[in-house]
């Protein structure tokens, strides 16, 4: 079994949803707390699992703003783990997950250095390395629903962007729509191996906007408010 | 990369102490200079000893959570950084008996001294060398994943410390001529390795892109948003870099201040006592500028996701 992520970057709207469910839930779970430092500071920041990315892809008028969440690939070869001189960093056997035992960690950031995805961040407050769990705490627990055993960012995205399952499963909802779409691995000249596809957006033809008409009524009465309305 | 001085001094230090001890076995081997007096040869061995152990200690001082620091001699099967404290660690009781049975001069036990001795020597080479794979081992920062990284560690930790050698030797009263080619030697070829290191990793070559990094490979691909109001530690770590202009100063200073005083010094007649110790400090000098450019200009991979377009 090899557990993770299918990014669908045609729908993400890039509404950060996904990252603030992780850091809701991971907040009280295993690798708990995800410390902030100045969250109502001038400078805020802090111990995130999940960022989100903007990037403008083409050029005018032929570009289209594409949104990217990131978050642990969970490699097939992860050189974090290979590198990790305590063994706090490691990877299961039975899902692929890749975790830090933050008993074991001495907080050398090497694992950081070896990661190319960002996936890593130093807690500084407990001098660990934390990073994405693949909600390991919630996938496997009986005690809720079966169709909630899932990451809280697949569970919350509400565009329904991300994908959760097994990829080595070729029958699996995540194998079939990376093979039906075309599904993608990020940096694979690296040869990581990452678990987790981006799914690339659909080709769509760009709606004109010459030639719209006249305006209506509707339109004219909005100019006319437009014009009154300061901003 | 951001330069972490507790990292600069810790390869620095421990370069030149492990490069310290191996030419100092060698030069007590082949009795350089008409052999080394007893006194000279516990000098060098002791400061080889402390120049590791600051070294070490000041590497500690990188960690966040240094109470685990004893983990980390246990995963050398596959990671270079507890490789390197293993092979640190198995190099002082090898070192300590050699010193030891120098100080005691037991001629029963010399032959213990001598193998003991060249282990010490093996296992600082290959310290060394561990430390410079700790770097050149990662794939995601091109400026580092190459031979000429340990191939350079080395060079300079022996180039150090065939330089403080010499020093301790100026000492002793000993034919120093020996000492001067040995350091002369080490310097052109430390000199050589890091010009061509320079050289390569000017080479743009055939990295990672931004287009590799996002899989947006049909179009230009420009940073709108990083997703954060402040910095992360991803931007902390990896998002230092140095201006060009100060890079190329910067070579400029290792050439000048680490190779090329040093090596006037020691040709133009002032290869005795003060000319000397000034050699040992402008290399010293040049060698930590070297480390913190090497720091400087390594550029992460994850950078590409803050918008670099390539690495």
């Amino acid at each position: 079994m090899r557990l993770g992520l299918v990014i669908d970057l045609d729908v993400c709207v890039g509404c950060h949803a996904c990252a603030i469910a992780c850091k809701e839930w991971n907040a009280s779970g295993a690798t708990a707390p995800l410390t902030d430092y100045q969250p109502y500071g001038a400078e805020p920041s802090g111990v995130w699992f999940n960022r989100i990315r903007s990037y403008e892809v083409g050029d005018y008028p032929n570009n289209k703003t594409i949104n990217f969440p990131m978050s642990c690939m969970h490699c097939e070869d992860a050189d974090c783990v290979t590198v990790c001189p305590t063994g706090a960093s490691y990877k299961r056997a039975e899902d692929g997950i890749v975790l830090v035992d933050q008993t074991k960690c001495m907080g050398c950031n090497y694992c950081s250095w070896a990661c190319p995805y960002g996936a890593r961040e130093l807690d500084r407050e407990s001098g660990t390395m934390k990073k994405c769990t693949l909600c390991v705490d919630r996938i496997y627990d009986q005690k809720i629903p079966m169709e909630e055993r899932q990451p809280a960012c697949v569970l919350t995205c509400p565009a329904h962007a991300r994908m959760f399952g097994d990829i080595d499963d070729p029958d699996s909802a995540v194998s079939r729509v990376v093979r039906e779409r075309g599904g993608y691995q990020l940096m694979p000249e690296l040869g990581y191996n990452p678990t987790n596809h981006y799914l690339p957006v659909r080709k769509a033809t760009p709606i004109s906007t010459e030639n719209m008409g006249k305006a209506g009524f509707k339109d004219r009465l909005k100019n006319i408010a437009n014009r009154i309305v300061k901003r | 990369m951001h330069p972490a001085f507790s990292v600069i001094f810790f390869t620095v230090s421990s370069g030149a102490g492990f490069g310290l001890f191996a030419l100092l076995y060698l030069a007590d081997l082949l009795k350089l200079g008409g052999g080394l007096p007893v006194e000279q040869k516990l000098i060098a061995g002791l400061l080889a000893l402390v120049l590791v152990g600051a070294g070490l200690t000041s590497s500690m001082f990188h960690l966040a959570n240094p109470k685990n620091a004893w983990r980390a001699f246990s995963r050398y099967r596959t990671s270079w950084l507890s490789r390197e404290g293993v092979f640190a660690m198995v190099f002082f009781p090898f070192a300590l008996i050699y010193l030891a049975l120098t100080w005691l001069q037991l001629p029963a036990f010399e032959w213990l001294r001598l193998v003991t001795g060249g282990l010490g020597a093996l296992l600082a080479w290959i310290t060394i060398f561990s430390t410079g794979m700790i770097y050149g081992c990662l794939k995601t920062i091109r400026q580092w994943n190459s031979p000429l990284v340990p191939a350079n560690y080395l060079a300079l930790g022996h180039f150090t410390g065939a330089l403080i050698l010499l020093a301790i030797a100026s000492q002793g009263g000993v034919a120093l001529g020996g000492y001067i080619a040995l350091v002369l030697a080490l310097l052109v070829a430390a000199a050589a390795l890091k010009a061509i290191y320079y050289f390569w990793i000017a080479n743009p070559g055939t990295g990672s892109t931004i287009q590799t990094a996002t899989g947006f490979t049909r179009g230009k691909v420009r940073l709108l948003d990083t997703g954060h109001t402040h910095g992360t530690f991803l931007t902390q770590e990896f998002g230092f870099q140095i201006a060009r202009k100060y890079a190329l100063a910067l070579k400029l200073f290792v050439f000048l201040i680490g190779f090329l005083v040093p090596a006037l010094l020691l040709t133009t007649g002032q290869d005795t006592g003060f000319g000397i110790y000034a050699a040992v400090i402008t290399a010293l000098l040049g060698m930590v500028a070297e480390r913190w450019l090497f720091f400087a200009e390594a550029r992460h991979v994850v950078n590409l996701y803050h918008g670099t377009q390539r690495c």
